[in-house]
């Protein structure tokens, strides 16, 4: 039997899965209504400063298709009063003992932190997640990712929450940043026991063509906003990554950004999260997507024969490297299955107006051919082939030895002559 | 022009067969597609119209653009959506049908573009500087409009002969009804008509009102498109009888005009092409309750598509395989002598015995339908020079220069009985030569 349990900086949860501090976990009947689906814990939705909202607050992007495969936002943190919440995490706490409820918390002087921290507290919560991070709207008032951009400011903020709970401190980062590094350093300077990431990123989600407005529309006028959903796994997966591999860092990680499933939610925690936290998902299709995420989870960790998440967590990280210390010897070409090509020769277009003109179509049948001699390897057929393992990128044995652009200049190994350049 | 047809008509009966899509499920279908290199369905369209180019547009809700791509390559592309076998052109050229998913409707998103562009009158094409050139053209079915169209564009003048009253050719007067009706074809003739500067003149029977020699010599270029002729007879006893039709005449008359079919129980088709298989289903489907294909040949050398088989066997249409239709007579002894009684002859092989055994099949009939093929219109053009027949087809060159000096043809008297979507293809480039020609410099010329 697999374990699911994860502990992110001494916050036990019974599996990885975490709503995000966002619209799915403003209320005490909501988050109740997500552990019973499943979910392991909930970021509660930010308390703080007052704060009123506009109409509208969202925006989806249309990708081939697909909605809401970008998300933008540009709600601010609850617009309920403190209060309500803090009865409500108090009772969800003592319906769902099991399921921790990290509190995510924004204000501005230091009285007002350890009022909010102790009242959090006596609540309930079980951590605290500082909200360094929301690109619009509250930054504008010196909170959220006008926080998050300032090391020095990070730091300070984080050591007075520290100073002030009891209870484990996670510090969530903005990504609207050149690089996640300082800023991961900062937090832990402050004393924080770990950080999420990444928060939202900041954005124009589209533009109203026939208006000339951007959306969201409120009136006139609109926003940037905090870009957010499957797209952004990219960004995510990167800025995780580059905290795990840190060897100054070494916090643990709550992993967040554009986790749609299971599948999403292995990649995060393989770069080193130790539990992941969802928001747009839940927000597209509603709190039972948790489902396959379980079960997904489990059938992955029982194929790899993995007995707990713990296993899971950072085996990715150590691949994680330098350009310059891949191995430039390392040769692989195309090649096509002709029994599974179906003839439709998106990688002859590919090939030749996006890559390196070597996929060529051939006299008499629809399976095109492949010059393996200029074939540089770059996977773009691979990537456009809608038949499931019908190119595949297969490595060659040029005979040359390992040799990195590294080795290269500073020892002078040889390294194999240039392909597709013509 | 507007040609008025009797509102009341048996073919208004009939539903679509395929319905038409909405815009969610055209954007979503469109959204499906692999937007193939050199793609094998543009590669099926006798037309050639870039289909991944115009689905790709209804992905992105540019309807205008799309309908534009494919008016540019065929524009009689609204009827073509609702007429052409797409299950063996474009649609059974879909790289889908390789893998397991459905092949991309491509007619229905083609339906979807050009049904757009008629409601919101989005116009495409004018008629190109006047050349003062005249081209003559006979017949006003598909292949002629498509290839006034295309002359139009250049700019010469164009003056259809139509010897029916209608025009439109088959698409008014032969299309199934659950694909097209004769109202929503003269729409389409309307349409392509109004790029100005094409006449018809209908009622005129070319070698009866105007001679050849007339034609040749008063027009720069000529275009035979003449179609097929009457429907061919089996040459058997009582093909004379009332209630025995030829198919073709008799789908004209049920799209045209309100038959009274009240009194007919039981109906024959003879024949295995499309024209049957449609007579069939257009029976069945105007409520006759027994139907029944009489076909000399098996299933295997069937000439109609199987898709338009396996669509009769489930709407209920039964078929009596290797018979030959000998005599077709009234039936002295039923209750009503005006049943037909068809006596055939037919063959089977019987496992145990390995030589054919011959059968005698006795059925009943208030109407018989005769889908065996069409004549061909040779006898107009006897002893005109240069225009010259092999095995009943109008001869011409790739490009549909007939070999007369001038005179082009294309669309069913060339290909003995083609798709619309051929005889457009073959009207445009046959424009495409007579231009060429006109210009100077053409051998055609």
């Amino acid at each position: 039997m697999v374990d699911l349990s994860t502990n992110t900086a001494g916050i036990w949860s019974p599996n990885p899965f975490w709503l995000a501090s966002a619209p799915p976990a403003n209320s005490g009947l909501q988050v109740q209504r997500a552990f019973e689906a499943g979910w392991g814990g909930a970021v509660w939705k930010t308390l703080g400063v007052a704060i009123q909202n506009v109409s509208s607050r969202f925006g989806g992007h249309t990708i081939h298709g697909v909605k809401g495969a970008g998300f933008s936002n540009i709600e601010l943190i609850t617009d309920r009063s403190l209060e309500v919440n803090l009865k409500e995490i108090a009772e969800t706490k003592r319906l769902f003992p099991r399921n921790p409820i990290i509190v995510s918390l924004m204000c501005e002087s230091e009285d007002e932190w350890r009022d909010l921290i102790k009242r959090s507290i006596d609540a309930g919560a079980d951590g605290l997640e500082l909200n360094f991070g929301c690109p619009h709207g509250m930054c504008e008032r010196g909170m959220g990712s006008a926080v998050g951009q300032e090391p020095k400011l990070n730091e300070r903020i984080t050591s007075w929450a520290v100073r002030h709970s009891t209870v484990p401190v996670l510090v969530k980062l903005t990504p609207n940043v050149s690089d996640i590094v300082p800023h991961g350093l900062a937090a832990k300077r402050g004393g924080a026991h770990g950080v999420s990431l990444i928060n939202t990123i900041k954005s124009i989600i589209s533009v109203d063509i026939d208006r000339f407005v951007p959306h969201p529309r409120v009136g006139a006028l609109s926003t940037n906003g905090g870009y957010c959903g499957a797209a952004v796994k990219p960004i995510a997966l990167h800025m995780v990554a580059a905290l795990a591999r840190e060897k100054s860092f070494g916090l643990p990680i709550s992993g967040i950004g554009g986790v749609t499933n299971w599948r999403d939610a292995v990649e995060v925690l393989l770069l080193g999260a130790s539990t992941v936290q969802v928001c747009t998902e839940v927000m597209l299709r509603g709190y039972g997507v948790v489902d396959d995420m379980l079960d997904g989870l489990q059938e992955y960790m029982r194929a790899h024969n993995f007995e707990s998440v713990a296993q899971i967590v950072g085996r990715a990280v150590p691949a994680f490297s330098e350009w310059g210390d891949l191995d430039l010897n390392y040769e692989t070409v195309a090649r096509i299955d002709a029994t599974k090509c179906i003839g439709c020769q998106l990688c002859v277009a590919a090939c030749h107006d996006g890559a390196h003109q070597c996929i060529h179509p051939v006299e008499g049948t629809r399976v095109p051919t492949i010059d393996e001699d200029e074939c540089v390897g770059c996977n773009l057929c691979e990537i456009v082939c809608p038949v499931e393992g019908c190119i595949e990128m297969t490595a060659v044995d040029n005979g040359r030895v390992e040799t990195s652009w590294n080795k290269h200049c500073q020892e002078g190994a040889s390294i194999r002559p240039k392909k597709g350049v013509h | 022009m507007t040609i008025q047809l009797p509102s009341s008509r048996s073919e208004t009966a009939f539903e679509d067969f395929k319905l038409p899509l909405l815009r969610g499920e055209a954007i979503a279908e469109a959204t499906r597609c692999l937007f193939c290199h050199d793609a094998p369905c543009i590669q099926a369209c006798p037309t050639e119209i870039d289909i991944p180019q115009f689905i790709r547009k209804i992905a992105s809700d540019n309807v205008r653009g799309s309908a534009k791509t494919i008016f540019e390559s065929n524009i009689l592309g609204m009827s073509c959506a609702r007429v052409c076998p797409v299950e063996v052109l474009c649609v059974g050229a879909c790289v889908y049908n390789q893998v397991d998913q459905p092949p991309i409707a491509i007619g229905k998103l083609q339906r979807y573009a050009t049904d757009r562009a008629y409601e919101e009158g989005w116009e495409f094409f004018t008629a190109g500087a006047s050349t003062g050139k005249r081209v003559a053209l006979i017949g006003a079915g598909p292949a002629s409009l498509a290839a006034a169209h295309e002359l139009r564009r250049f700019g010469h003048a164009c003056t259809i002969f139509e010897q029916r009253t209608t025009i439109g050719g088959l698409n008014t007067t032969g299309v199934a009804p659950y694909k097209m009706k004769a109202d929503r074809a003269l729409t389409e003739v309307e349409w392509v008509l109004s790029i100005g500067g094409i006449e018809v003149k209908t009622g005129v029977t070319v070698g009866v009102d105007i001679s050849l020699a007339d034609l040749d010599s008063a027009f720069d270029a000529v275009f035979v498109g003449v179609g097929l002729g009457e429907d061919s007879s089996l040459g058997i006893a009582g093909e004379q009888l009332d209630g025995v039709h030829g198919a073709v005449a008799w789908i004209e008359q049920m799209k045209l005009r309100s038959l009274d079919l009240s009194k007919i129980q039981r109906a024959v088709v003879i024949g295995g092409g499309n024209t049957a298989l449609d007579a069939a289903r257009e029976v069945k489907g105007l409520g006759i309750p027994w139907v029944t294909l009489l076909y000399r040949g098996t299933r295997e050398v069937m000439k109609g598509y199987a898709h338009e088989f396996d669509a009769a066997m489930r709407e209920g249409v039964r078929v009596e395989w290797q018979c030959n239709a000998r005599e077709i007579s009234g039936n002295p002894f039923a209750a009503d002598p005006s049943r037909l009684y068809i006596v055939a002859c037919g063959q089977f092989e019987d496992h145990r015995v390995p030589n054919l055994r011959e059968r005698y099949l006795e059925v009943e009939a208030d109407l018989v339908l005769v889908a065996v093929g069409q004549s061909k219109l040779t006898t107009m053009f006897t002893g005109f020079e240069g225009i010259e027949f092999e095995e009943g087809r109008l001869r011409v060159d790739a490009v549909g220069f007939t070999g007369r000096p001038r005179w082009f043809a294309g669309g069913d008297c060339t290909n003995a009985g083609k798709e619309v979507v051929n005889a457009v293809a073959e009207g445009k480039r046959a424009a495409h030569a007579i231009h060429a020609a006109l210009q100077g410099g053409i051998h055609h010329g």
